[in-house]
C-alpha cells in the first residue's frame, strides 16, 4: 500500500515534468477524480471477488446494461414524475444489477460454473442487453438533478461543504487511530510506537487537506463570489460517492462477518466450510455486492455523459482489475485491501490521462497500461514467493 | 488400564457420550463406511486404525457433519441427532481437529479461533480486541511459549498451527473431540505436546476419537481400539488386550486376534 503511495507519487511527478506542468493543475486533477471514480468504485468491490478466488469479467458490459436501463427508465417517466424519475430510474438499476449479480452468484455457488466461464458468458450477453434496451440509440438528455451525479460545476461540494469534508476525514482519521491504540493498550503490551502513529495521522491529514485546496482552487466559472471572482467547485460529486462505498466496503472487509468470511474463504475455501460457513451463500452475496456496485458506476458514468448508450463502459472490468490488483490485491486469493483498490485505480487512470495530455495514441495508451498490470502482477508474484519463504 | 466407566467385562452402565449405530456412506459405488458401529465414552481416547481408505476418515466426517450419511444412526448422549452441516456437530459439542488444520493462513490465530463463531460488538460488528484477547488467554494455558496470536497463522510452526486447532475446539467447550491425524506434521517435541494435552483433556471428561497411523501414538494414549478395512467394522478392543502385531493383524488382514488368555495373564 505505502509502495503503490509512492509510485502514484512518482508518476504524478513524471507526467508534470513531461506535460511541462499541465498534469497537476486543479483543472486536471479535478478531472481526475471524476474519471477515477466510476472505475475505482468497480475496483474495490473486485477486492472482495478476487480476494474470494473468483473474477468478474462481466462488470463493463454490465454497467452498459444498467446505465442504458437507468436512461430509458428516466427519459420514459419524465413527464409522468417529472421530480422523481432519475430517483425511480437509479433504483431500477441498481434492482436489475443486483439481480444480474443474484443470477451469476447462483450459477457460481450452487452450479459449480466457474466465475471466469459464468462472468464471460455475461461479458457478451449484458452488452447485447443493453443494447436491446433502447435499440441501440443513445438516450440523452437525462434529468439536471441526475447529472449532478456526474460531476461539473452544478455537481461539486462548493468550498465550504469541500473543508467540512475534509476536516469530518482528519477527525475520523485522529480518532481512529486514537481508538486502535487505546483498544491494543487494553488487551496487550506490545504497542505500535507513537511515532509510527503520529506519521500516518499527520500523513493523511496533508493528504486530506492538499485534496480539498487543489478541488476548491478550482474555479467554478458559472458562479461568482461577493468580489466578483469565481467561486470554487470543491469536491465532485462521484468522488463523494467513491468515499461513501470505500467506507461502507472497508467496514464490510474489517468489521462484520462478511468480510472476515470473504478473507477466510479466500484464504482456504476448504477451511471455512468445514468452521460451518455457508460458503455458496457468501458466494452469492459477493456477486450480487458486484452487480449493485457496478450499477452505481453505471450511474456516475451516465450523469457525466448526459446520456446512456451501450458502448459506456469498455474495458471497465479490465482496468477495475488491474487496479484491484495494482493496489495489492493478490489473484491467488485471501489479501487485498480497499483503500490499496483506490490508489491502484487512480494510477490506471493517471497514466490514462497523462498521456492523452502528452497526445499519446489511444493504441500506444492501451500497450503502456497493459505493460503496467503485468509489471504489478510481476510484483505481487515476487511478493508472494517472499512471503511463502 | 483403568476403565472408569466400565464394568470389569467392558461392558458400560452409563450412556456413551457417542453412539454410531450401522453407519453407511457410499461415493457412487464405492461404500466407504458399510455398516460401522462404534462407541465413545466420557474420559474415554478411542483410536480410529485402518489403511488408507478404510474409511476412518469419511466415518469422523459424518459425525462432524461434513458429510450426510446414507444410513445409520448417531446419538449423543443418548439421543439421536441429525448432523447436517459442521454447525450442527458444534451444536451438539462435536470439535473436530483436522489432519490439514482447516486453517485459513491469511488469517491470525485469534481469527481462526472464532472463524464461524465470532464474537460481536453490541453493533453486530466483530469484536476483533475481544476475540484476540480471549485467544491469547487460551492458547497461552496450552502452550505458554506462544505469544504470536496476531500474526497470520502461515508464518506458525507445525505445533503452534496444531495449538491453535486444539485451542479452537476447547474454547468452544468440546465434549467429544476427533482428532484426525493430529501428529502427523509434527516433530517429536511437539507431538509429546499434543499427547499431552489428549490425557489432560482425557481426565476433564472428554471423549476423544484419534484417527491414527501410529501405532506408537495409539497405543500411549488410547483406551479402545476401533479397527476398519474396506469401510468395513474390523473388530474393537481394548488397548491393554492387545500387542502391537495383534492390531496390525487386523489393520492389514482384517481379523480380529484369537481371544488370548486374558484371564491368565491380567495387566500389572
Amino acid at each position: 500500500m505505502v509502495s503503490m503511495v509512492l509510485a502514484l507519487i512518482a508518476i504524478w511527478v513524471a507526467l508534470e515534468l513531461a506535460t511541462h506542468g499541465i498534469f497537476l493543475t486543479p483543472r486536471n486533477l479535478y478531472n481526475l477524480s471524476i474519471q477515477t471514480s466510476a472505475i475505482a468504485v468497480i475496483s474495490c468491490g473486485m477486492v472482495f471477488v478476487i480476494v474470494a478466488r473468483q473474477i468478474d469479467l462481466s462488470a463493463g458490459s454490465l454497467l452498459a446494461f444498467t446505465g442504458v436501463l437507468t436512461a430509458f427508465v428516466q427519459v420514459r417517466w419524465s413527464e409522468a414524475a417529472p421530480d422523481a424519475s432519475w430517483l425511480l430510474s437509479i433504483a431500477v438499476g441498481l434492482g436489475a444489477g443486483a439481480a444480474v449479480g443474484l443470477f451469476q452468484g447462483w450459477w457460481v455457488a450452487y452450479r459449480g460454473i466457474p466465475a471466469l466461464v459464468v462472468t464471460l458468458a455475461g461479458f457478451l450477453m449484458y452488452r447485447g442487453a443493453a443494447f436491446l434496451v433502447a435499440d441501440g440509440q443513445t438516450i440523452a438528455p437525462l434529468d439536471e438533478t441526475y447529472q449532478r451525479l456526474g460531476g461539473g460545476a452544478a455537481g461539486s461540494l462548493g468550498v465550504v461543504a469541500s473543508w467540512a469534508l475534509g476536516a469530518l476525514g482528519c477527525s475520523w482519521l485522529g480518532w481512529h487511530v486514537w481508538h486502535t491504540r487505546r483498544e491494543r493498550a487494553r488487551y496487550t503490551e506490545d504497542q505500535v510506537p507513537a511515532w509510527i502513529d503520529a506519521i500516518k495521522v499527520v500523513a493523511g491529514a496533508l493528504a486530506i487537506v492538499g485534496f480539498v485546496a487543489v478541488m476548491v482552487s478550482y474555479p467554478d466559472r458559472t458562479r461568482q463570489g461577493a468580489d466578483g471572482e469565481p467561486i470554487g467547485m470543491g469536491i465532485g460529486i462521484p468522488v463523494v460517492i467513491l468515499i461513501l462505498v470505500v467506507v461502507v466496503l472497508s467496514f464490510l472487509a474489517h468489521r462484520t462477518r462478511f468480510g472476515r468470511y470473504v478473507f477466510a474463504y479466500g484464504g482456504n475455501p476448504e477451511s471455512a466450510v468445514l468452521a460451518g460457513i455457508n460458503t455458496r451463500f457468501l458466494l452469492v452475496k459477493i456477486f450480487v455486492m458486484m452487480g449493485i456496485l457496478s450499477t452505481i458506476a453505471a450511474v456516475i458514468t451516465t450523469a457525466r455523459l448526459n446520456a446512456g448508450a451501450n458502448s459506456i463502459g469498455q474495458y471497465a472490468e479490465l482496468y477495475a482489475i488491474s487496479g484491484a490488483v495494482i493496489g495489492g490485491t493478490s489473484l491467488a486469493g485471501g489479501v487485498g485491501s480497499v483503500p490499496g483498490a483506490v490508489v491502484g485505480a487512480l494510477i490506471i487512470q493517471s497514466l490514462d490521462n497523462g498521456m492523452v495530455l502528452l497526445d499519446v495514441s489511444s493504441a500506444k495508451r492501451q500497450i503502456l497500461i497493459g505493460l503496467v498490470l503485468i509489471a504489478a502482477v510481476w510484483f505481487d508474484v515476487v511478493y508472494t514467493k517472499r512471503q511463502a519463504r | 488400564m483403568i476403565t472408569p466407566l466400565g464394568t470389569p467385562q467392558g461392558t458400560p452402565l452409563v450412556t456413551p457420550l457417542v453412539e454410531l449405530i450401522g453407519m453407511h456412506k457410499h461415493f457412487g459405488a464405492v461404500r466407504a463406511v458399510d455398516d460401522v458401529s462404534c462407541e465413545l465414552h466420557a474420559g474415554e481416547v478411542v483410536g480410529l486404525l485402518g489403511h488408507n481408505g478404510a474409511g476412518k476418515t469419511t466415518l469422523v466426517k459424518l459425525l462432524a457433519g461434513v458429510y450426510p450419511d446414507d444410513g445409520g444412526t448417531i446419538k449423543v448422549r443418548g439421543r439421536a441427532v441429525k448432523l447436517a452441516s459442521p454447525r450442527d456437530a458444534q451444536l451438539a459439542g462435536i470439535e473436530t481437529i483436522y489432519q490439514h488444520l482447516a486453517l485459513a493462513d491469511n488469517i491470525d490465530a485469534a481469527g481462526n479461533l472464532f472463524l464461524g463463531r465470532e464474537l460481536r460488538t453490541r453493533w453486530g460488528t466483530l469484536d476483533t480486541h475481544r476475540m484476540a484477547h480471549e485467544a491469547g488467554k487460551i492458547i497461552r494455558r496450552i502452550n505458554p511459549s506462544f505469544t504470536q496470536t496476531h500474526l497470520p497463522v502461515r508464518a506458525l510452526s507445525g505445533g503452534q498451527r496444531q495449538t491453535v486447532a486444539i485451542a479452537r475446539a476447547l474454547y468452544f467447550d468440546a465434549k467429544i473431540l476427533i482428532m484426525d491425524e493430529p501428529t502427523a506434521a509434527l516433530g517429536p517435541g511437539e507431538t509429546r505436546m499434543v499427547k499431552d494435552i489428549i490425557l489432560g483433556l482425557r481426565q476433564e471428561g472428554i471423549g476423544i476419537f484419534l484417527v491414527s497411523h501410529e501405532l506408537r501414538d495409539v497405543f500411549d494414549v488410547c483406551d479402545r481400539l476401533v479397527v476398519l478395512k474396506n469401510g468395513k467394522l474390523v473388530g474393537t478392543t481394548k488397548v491393554s488386550d492387545v500387542t502391537e502385531d495383534d492390531v496390525l493383524g487386523m489393520i492389514i488382514l482384517g481379523k480380529t486376534p484369537p481371544p488370548r488368555a486374558k484371564t491368565a495373564a491380567p495387566p500389572a
